[in-house]
Parts: structure tokens; C-alpha cells; sequence
């Protein structure tokens, strides 16, 4: 079986370090300071880009977010080793407070919505840590109920009784709020609709591009994910086992096997999979 | 017959026949309503914030009332005493939150609430440890006077208690509603991961809830040991606030009002036309009859956020 060599590697060396927004340097992480989850992950978020990250369950996506994010704290999960940086800065030490202040935002799996209060209520507290006044934050308020015109027409219903997409949107929404430079999204196609999921994709592709917002997204469906963002990363039992831009990610032969469920020849052998697994390519 | 004479047809009868008594009796249920209320207040503005049943609700109204009087009588002057208290009240929050909520992110409620009992047994004993555990009688200033107004006798200091919780309730429920912190406040209370996730400092937020709740066990502590003395069975209080909270509902700071009103004049108005057919002392458990009723048919409470459940 003959691998695809790992192309991005290069290119994230090529993206000179001043041009990284977030940089994530060989990171571990460890649960309960016993549970082993991240071993050794590094990855760049390029300012602008749209980045994916992919695998399987219990791979990993989750925890790397949360761990940028630093919502790992209370979980009782610990960055280990590594380094986190956001525009030059280390922020592995920093509460989810001043982080958000800092422009970085979590949009968590599964919504997680104040479900008794009001969309628009929730929408309003995105904007806690702002400090710029009602003025601009009722301007921020406007966008959103721009990009998601039906948030608008639900702003007064309580958010526990909005469907799984409004809800989404919601998310995303109080995320925005914050008026972020930089949006940790994870696993926004959970419990949708295809139909939904192409929405909610496209909404971020266009804030991407209309706002600046960079996103980091965390996804198991693999086909969107790649056709929405620049670049992909691959984890494995909490490793990076490839990457590349999205283009080359799509069209490699195992990428496509194991995560895109299309196959070029025959059904492969488990034995095969074991041995792509157990190779050591990452750094 | 005779029976249902005398629950059904009986009591009305008598109202009737003295509306001047009856409307005293309504007034003084009323009063005693606001007292409940109170503290019942304590107990909604945590679980509102932090999903936490307080246990140690009533604990902090005997602190609060102890570290008054305790002040007081070492010859501190009152506006001096009461803003000391409050002091402690904000500093005993901080420890809180430094010593147990910290550690207990993301946890059960059912976890938090064992903290909160063991909290409960701690602030007793450090009451008691720190000013003695004589009862004590404290004199904030407001007679003990009544007074009559066609031909109903009204009592100065409940009136006084009643415009205290009317004042504190207002300032609450605009807090809660309007504000940037209150709307904090309120999504903490749904969800603690999500609330971090946007920003929201917990440990802020559990601060100055736990604060404010503690003012409000300062402002019970005061009212209720003004008309019974700072003692111990202070503590006990917060069992008459338990059925309040289930006919308002455990998340609304107005059905905590209207609980306690309800409370308060349902039970004074079973003690005195139909005690007879009792027995008398139907005081005693009228307001956990109430409750149970309320809970077999209305688990929310009147005015309590209704459990969201989508299917």
C-alpha cells in the first residue's frame, strides 16, 4: 500500500510564524492526571483560514479544542506539555475569560444554548466581555440577525424550544457576539438535517470571508468539512496522522478510504489499516 | 352533616359575619408572608445562579443575625454595624467560592447541595463559636407598636418588614431581568460550560450571587430576629421557606414573593376558621399540606421555569 507523502508539513513551514493567528506546538494533555488524550498535537490556524480538524470518535477534536479554548480546566483536564500561542502570545495558562477577550470563541458540540432564556437574550450574552458600549454591541446584534435572518424571527422564544438548526445558529451566533477574530467550532453538523448542515456551513463561509472570522472546525463528516475549509488535519488516538490543504486531503487514496467511505479498488484489509496506524509520521 | 357543616358552610359564615376581622386577619397573614418571603428570596437567587439547593440558607440568616448583634454589642453604632456585617457577608461569599465552588465545577446538583450541608453545620458552629450562643435581642429602632386603621389593627414594624421586602424584591427582579450581570447570572444557572465558554467568569458570578444572598440573609436575620431574638432556632426558619419555594417555584424571585404571601395568610386563615374543626394548630403544618398538593399537580412551582424537555 503506498502512501501519499504528507505535503502540508511543508507548506505550514512555508506560512511564515507572524501570519499564524493560533499555534498549537506539540501538545499534550492528560485527564484526571492519569488519562493520556492528546499526545503530542501541533497545529497552525492561518488568520483568515478555515481549518479542519478530522478523525474519528474519541480522536481527539474535541479535547484540542477545548484545550485552546481552555475549557479543559473544568473537566479536569491539564495542558502537559506544549504550547499554545494566539498572535505571538502563550495563552495555555488563560482563563476562557481572557481568552474570549483575546478574540477566541467555543461554539461547543452540541449547542449548549441557555435554554430558558430568550434567543436574543442568549445572543446578548456572547457580548459579556465586551467593553465597547451598547452602541456597538446593538450593531453586532444587527449582523447576526443579518446572517441568521431567522434568529430574528425567533429572537423573543425561549431557546430550549427552538429547533436543533435555530439552536445551532444560536450557538454560532453568541459566538459572533463576542466579536471574535476566531471561532472554535465543534461539531456543528451534529443531530442536523444534510440541508442544515449545508446552511450552517455556508453561513461560515461567508463570515470567514465578510467578516475575517477564522475558524477552527472540529467535524466528523468529513466530506463538508473538507469542502468548506483551506486545510485539514487528521487525528488519531489523539495524534496528528496527516495534513495538508483541503484539495490534497480530498484526493488522498487513504483519506478517501477511511474517512470519505469512497474506495478506488477492492475493500482493504484490517491488517493494512493496523499498519497505516501504527505509523509514526507525525513531526 | 355536622361535618360538613363545619368545613364548608361554617367558616364562611363567620367571615361574613366580622368582614373587619376578617380583613385583619388577611393583613396579619400577609405580613408574616413578607417574613417567609424573605427568606425564601435567599434560596431562589442561588438556585437561579448556580442550580444549587442552599441548605445553608438558614444558616446564613443565624450568621448574619449574630455578627449584627455581635457588633452591636461591642458598642459599634448601627450604620456602622450593618455595613460591617454586609462586609462579612461579601467576604464570607469569596471564601465560598474559594473553598468549595472552585473545586466543584461542573458537578451534580445533587454534589453542591451536600457541600451546601455541610456548609450549613459550619456556619453554625463558626456563628455560635465566634459571639456565643445566648439568645440575644436585637433593637435595629422600629417600635413594636400597632396601630389602627379603620378599625384594623396593623403592627409598625411588620408594615416596616413589608415595605423592606417590597423594596428588595423590586430592586431583584430588575437586577435579574435587565442587567448585563443578571442575564449572566441567569445563563450560568442553565449551563455552566456553555456560560464559561462565552466568557462568563464563574467565579465572579458565584461571588456576587453568594454576596447578594447573603445581604438578603442579613436583611431576614434582621427582621425576624428583631421580632423573635438571635438564637439558634433562626436556622429553623428556612424549613418554613421550603414550602414557600415549591408554591413559587424554586427559579422566580416573584413567585417567591407571592409564595410567601400565599403561605402566610393561607395558614393564618386555616388557624382561625377551621382550627375548631381540628383542633387547633393546623398552623403548624397547614403550609407543608399546601406544598405537598402543589407537587403532586404543579411540580414548578407557580411562577417556576417549566422544565424544558424536547422530544
Amino acid at each position: 500500500m503506498s502512501m501519499t507523502p504528507p505535503t502540508g508539513q511543508q507548506e505550514a513551514e512555508q506560512v511564515a510564524p507572524a501570519q499564524a493567528l493560533l499555534t498549537v506546538n506539540n501538545i499534550e494533555v492528560i485527564y484526571d492526571h492519569v488519562i493520556l488524550v492528546l499526545k503530542g498535537v501541533s497545529l497552525e490556524v492561518p488568520e483568515g483560514g478555515i481549518v479542519a480538524l478530522l478523525g474519528a470518535n474519541g480522536a481527539g477534536k474535541t479535547t484540542t479544542l477545548k484545550a485552546i479554548s481552555n475549557l479543559l480546566q473544568a473537566e479536569r483536564g491539564e495542558v502537559t506539555k506544549g504550547s499554545i500561542e494566539c498572535m505571538g502570545e502563550r495563552v495555555d495558562r488563560l482563563s476562557p475569560n481572557e481568552l474570549v477577550k483575546r478574540g477566541v470563541i467555543q461554539v461547543m458540540e452540541g449547542r449548549h444554548c441557555f435554554e430558558h432564556l430568550t434567543v436574543e437574550e442568549n445572543l446578548l450574552t456572547g457580548a459579556y466581555t465586551r467593553r465597547d458600549g451598547r452602541a456597538a454591541i446593538d450593531l453586532s446584534l444587527e449582523k447576526v440577525y443579518h446572517y441568521f435572518p431567522r434568529l430574528k424571527e425567533r429572537r423573543t422564544a425561549q431557546a430550549g424550544y427552538t429547533s436543533g438548526g435555530e439552536q445551532q445558529m444560536t450557538a454560532l451566533g453568541r459566538a459572533l457576539m463576542a466579536d471574535p477574530k476566531m471561532i472554535l467550532l465543534d461539531e456543528p453538523s451534529m443531530g442536523l438535517a444534510p440541508q442544515l448542515v449545508e446552511e450552517i456551513f455556508e453561513i461560515v463561509r461567508n463570515l470567514n470571508k465578510k467578516e475575517s472570522v477564522s475558524f477552527l472546525l472540529a467535524e466528523q463528516n468529513t466530506t463538508i468539512a473538507l469542502e468548506y475549509s483551506d486545510y485539514g488535519y487528521v487525528l488519531e488516538t489523539g495524534r496528528v496522522v496527516m495534513d495538508g490543504d483541503a484539495k490534497s486531503l480530498s484526493d488522498n487514496e487513504d483519506v478517501k478510504e477511511f474517512y470519505l467511505g469512497l474506495s478506488s479498488g477492492g475493500r482493504r484489509s484490517y491488517r493494512d489499516v493496523k499498519h497505516y496506524r501504527r505509523r509514526k509520521r507525525w513531526l | 352533616m355536622e361535618l360538613l357543616n363545619i368545613l364548608f358552610v361554617a367558616p364562611f359564615l363567620d367571615m361574613a359575619d366580622s368582614p373587619v376581622f376578617f380583613a385583619e386577619v388577611v393583613i396579619t397573614g400577609l405580613l408574616t408572608g413578607i417574613m417567609y418571603s424573605l427568606v425564601a428570596l435567599g434560596f431562589v437567587l442561588i438556585f437561579k445562579a448556580s442550580g444549587v439547593f442552599n441548605f445553608a440558607q438558614g444558616a446564613m440568616v443565624l450568621f448574619a443575625a449574630l455578627t449584627l448583634v455581635g457588633l452591636m454589642e461591642r458598642g459599634v453604632p448601627i450604620p456602622f454595624a450593618l455595613a460591617g456585617t454586609v462586609l462579612v457577608m461579601i467576604a464570607l461569599a469569596m471564601l465560598i467560592e474559594r473553598m468549595m465552588l472552585r473545586h466543584l465545577v461542573n458537578q451534580e446538583g445533587i454534589i453542591l447541595f451536600m457541600a451546601t450541608i455541610g456548609l450549613n453545620f459550619l456556619l453554625e458552629g463558626a456563628g455560635q463559636i465566634a459571639w456565643g450562643s445566648n439568645v440575644k435581642v436585637l433593637d435595629i429602632g422600629i417600635p413594636d407598636q400597632s396601630f389602627e386603621v379603620y378599625g384594623i389593627l396593623l403592627n409598625q414594624f411588620d408594615l416596616f418588614a413589608a415595605g423592606t421586602g417590597a423594596v428588595l424584591v423590586t430592586t431583584l427582579a430588575v437586577f435579574f431581568q435587565k442587567t448585563t450581570i443578571g442575564r449572566a447570572l441567569r445563563a450560568v444557572a442553565d449551563d455552566h460550560q456553555a456560560a464559561l465558554s462565552v466568557g462568563i467568569p464563574l467565579k465572579t458570578i458565584w461571588v456576587i450571587v453568594w454576596s447578594v444572598s447573603g445581604i438578603v440573609a442579613l436583611v431576614a436575620g434582621i427582621m425576624w430576629g428583631a421580632k423573635s431574638g438571635v438564637q439558634f432556632s433562626l436556622s429553623l426558619i428556612a424549613l418554613k421557606a421550603l414550602p414557600v419555594l415549591i408554591l413559587g417555584g424554586f427559579t422566580s424571585v416573584p413567585g417567591a414573593i407571592i409564595g410567601g404571601l400565599i403561605i402566610g395568610v393561607g395558614e393564618k386563615i386555616a388557624e382561625i376558621y377551621w382550627g375548631p374543626a381540628f383542633g387547633g394548630a393546623i398552623e403548624g403544618w397547614f403550609a407543608y399540606m399546601l406544598a405537598l398538593a402543589f407537587l403532586m399537580f404543579r411540580p414548578q412551582g407557580l411562577f417556576g421555569e417549566k422544565i424544558i424537555e424536547r422530544v
